[in-house]
């Protein structure tokens, strides 16, 4: 239950983390959890098409946040239906963000993680 | 070694009823006969495809297709890439024949599709994305609705500049006898069509398509005994963007269309002013403006004055795919690429029919995922 960066010796943030770093090549040594911190949208859309197992519709943000002094944004969910641009979030546990036993990856769940945060209005 | 090609061809994009095997062997023929090309004198062949497995449970589909032509013995390879598997097929070919490593190559696109739903078929074209987007059920139309706000938002384009964008392709898509749509529409439709990823509507995005596309390269030496109607590649890039989207530092920038196009122009030893027409990949109409811009041809934040002052229509000074696009040509997505390449040979040999426009110097940018691979091919026409 977090929500993790990835730092490089040279100072680089990912999220999510990468075995080397994106930007040089270097591998990711320390990681951070930002999931009790605020962020702000980016950009947002509602998707009215969604795949099998997916909520309908599935609003989704991509937000900034600031991680031991770097800017770091991340794609989630949104639990509301409309949200605007510049809004503060927060983070939220949700257990299952869709469902894996139906759509492409039903014969092999375990493969990854289903579990996420979803951007709370503050 | 200077590569030429010398055939083309593509079957009817749309909804068919053949399978996998049977597209591509439709486009493959058609092309041996346009190149007026012996099967057994194919010495590459090389099948762009993403998801044959995941489509229709048939994998080792440039096996069967080498069979079904009787390319025998020739070497074969299967090319995945996404949406810019066609364009990377491409980039093989070129490399086939330019390495000298073969003197005829066949390339062939092809993608089934349309017997899934469409909730099945975003599925596999979202499996692309990864596991920390995957869980969130995000979709490439999705991902064209966030950088479609930021888009607008930012650089305070008016909407009707994407419908502006369908209306075009569509317009153009008429007279593509093989296009899925041939079917002009209005901006009041575009901007009245059901929300499908906010701020986008349904006429901002491609069709689901079935169908098939090919082309044939040899050395120009070989291409000048041949016939004397051929085009040259005369410059070809490929590369890589970051594999999760919202990691790039800014998201109206697509690195792998600016990175592969200055490759592209390079080795043509040409520029983005050189161009008389092009291919690009709109899968949906904010990828158009992107692209526009990614290739030198607008500043960032601009492209959208160019679909509203007809710069990009047919009749404009850069016609924008000619052949309808993705938009109105449908996007099977091993094919695409491959039928980029298709239209502007067409173009530049002078065989478009009522889509020809004045053209020497042609690009085509194929586009994988979100722009997380691209290939830029700049064709010439013979001299
Ligand atoms: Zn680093």
């Amino acid at each position: 239950m977090t929500l993790e960066a990835g730092k490089c010796p040279n100072g680089h943030v990912s999220y999510p983390t990468h075995p080397r770093c994106p930007e040089c090549g270097e591998p990711q040594e320390e990681t951070f959890d930002f999931s009790d911190q605020r962020g702000e949208v980016v950009t947002w859309t509602k998707s009215t098409a969604t795949p099998p197992g997916v909520r309908q519709p599935n609003t989704l943000a991509i937000v900034e946040f600031d991680v031991d002094g770097d800017v770091v944004r991340a794609l989630g969910q949104v639990t509301t239906e409309e949200i605007e641009t510049g809004a503060e979030v927060e983070p939220v546990y949700v257990e299952e963000l869709r469902d894996p036993d139906v759509g492409l990856k039903r014969e092999n769940p375990e493969s990854q993680e289903w579990g996420g945060y979803r951007w709370d209005p503050v | 070694m200077g590569v030429a090609v010398i055939g083309a061809s593509m079957t009817k994009f749309g909804q068919r009823d053949a399978w996998i095997q049977e597209l591509l062997a439709q486009a493959g023929e058609e092309c041996l006969d346009d190149a007026g090309v012996t099967p057994t004198d194919v010495e590459h062949l090389y099948v762009s495809n993403m998801a044959s497995g995941e489509f229709e449970g048939q994998t080792g589909v440039m096996n069967a297709l080498a069979h079904d032509l009787g390319v025998l013995p020739a070497y074969s390879e299967r090319v995945d890439q996404t949406s810019s598997s066609g364009g990377a097929g491409i980039y093989e070919a070129w490399q086939s024949i330019a390495s000298g490593a073969s003197e005829m190559t066949l390339l062939v696109g092809g993608e089934k599709m349309t017997h899934k739903t469409t909730g099945e078929a975003t599925d596999i074209i979202a499996s692309i994305t990864h596991p920390a987007e995957y869980k969130h059920g995000v979709t490439l139309p999705s991902f064209a609705g966030m950088t479609a706000r930021h888009y607008l938002e930012r650089f305070e384009a008016p909407r009707e500049s994407l419908a502006r964008v369908a209306v075009k392709n569509h317009k153009n898509g008429v007279d593509n006898p093989n296009a899925q749509f041939q079917k002009e529409i209005t901006v009041e439709q575009a901007l009245d069509s059901p929300i499908i990823a906010d701020p986008l509507r349904l006429y901002d995005f491609c069709p689901i398509t079935d169908g098939s596309a090919a082309m044939m390269f040899t050395t120009e030496e070989r291409a000048k005994e041949i016939t004397d109607e051929y085009a040259v590649v005369s410059g070809i890039g490929g590369a890589t963007d970051t594999h999760v989207v919202h990691e790039r530092d800014d998201p109206t920038v697509m690195g792998g269309v600016v990175e592969s196009s200055k490759q592209a122009y390079e080795m043509a030893g040409l520029g983005p002013e050189d161009l008389d027409v092009a291919e690009l990949h709109d899968m949906f109409t904010i990828l158009e403006f992107l692209q526009l811009e990614g290739i030198g041809v607008a500043d960032q934040g601009t492209a959208w004055e160019l679909a509203m002052d007809g710069t990009t229509a047919k009749d404009g000074n850069l016609p924008i795919n000619t052949s309808g696009g993705l938009k109105s040509k449908g996007h099977p997505l091993g094919a695409s690429g491959v039928a980029q390449g298709v239209e502007i040979y067409e173009q530049l040999v002078g065989e478009a029919g009522p889509r020809q426009v004045d053209a020497e110097t042609a690009l085509a940018c194929n586009v994988g995922g979100f722009g997380n691979c691209v290939i830029t091919t700049i064709m010439e026409a013979a001299e």
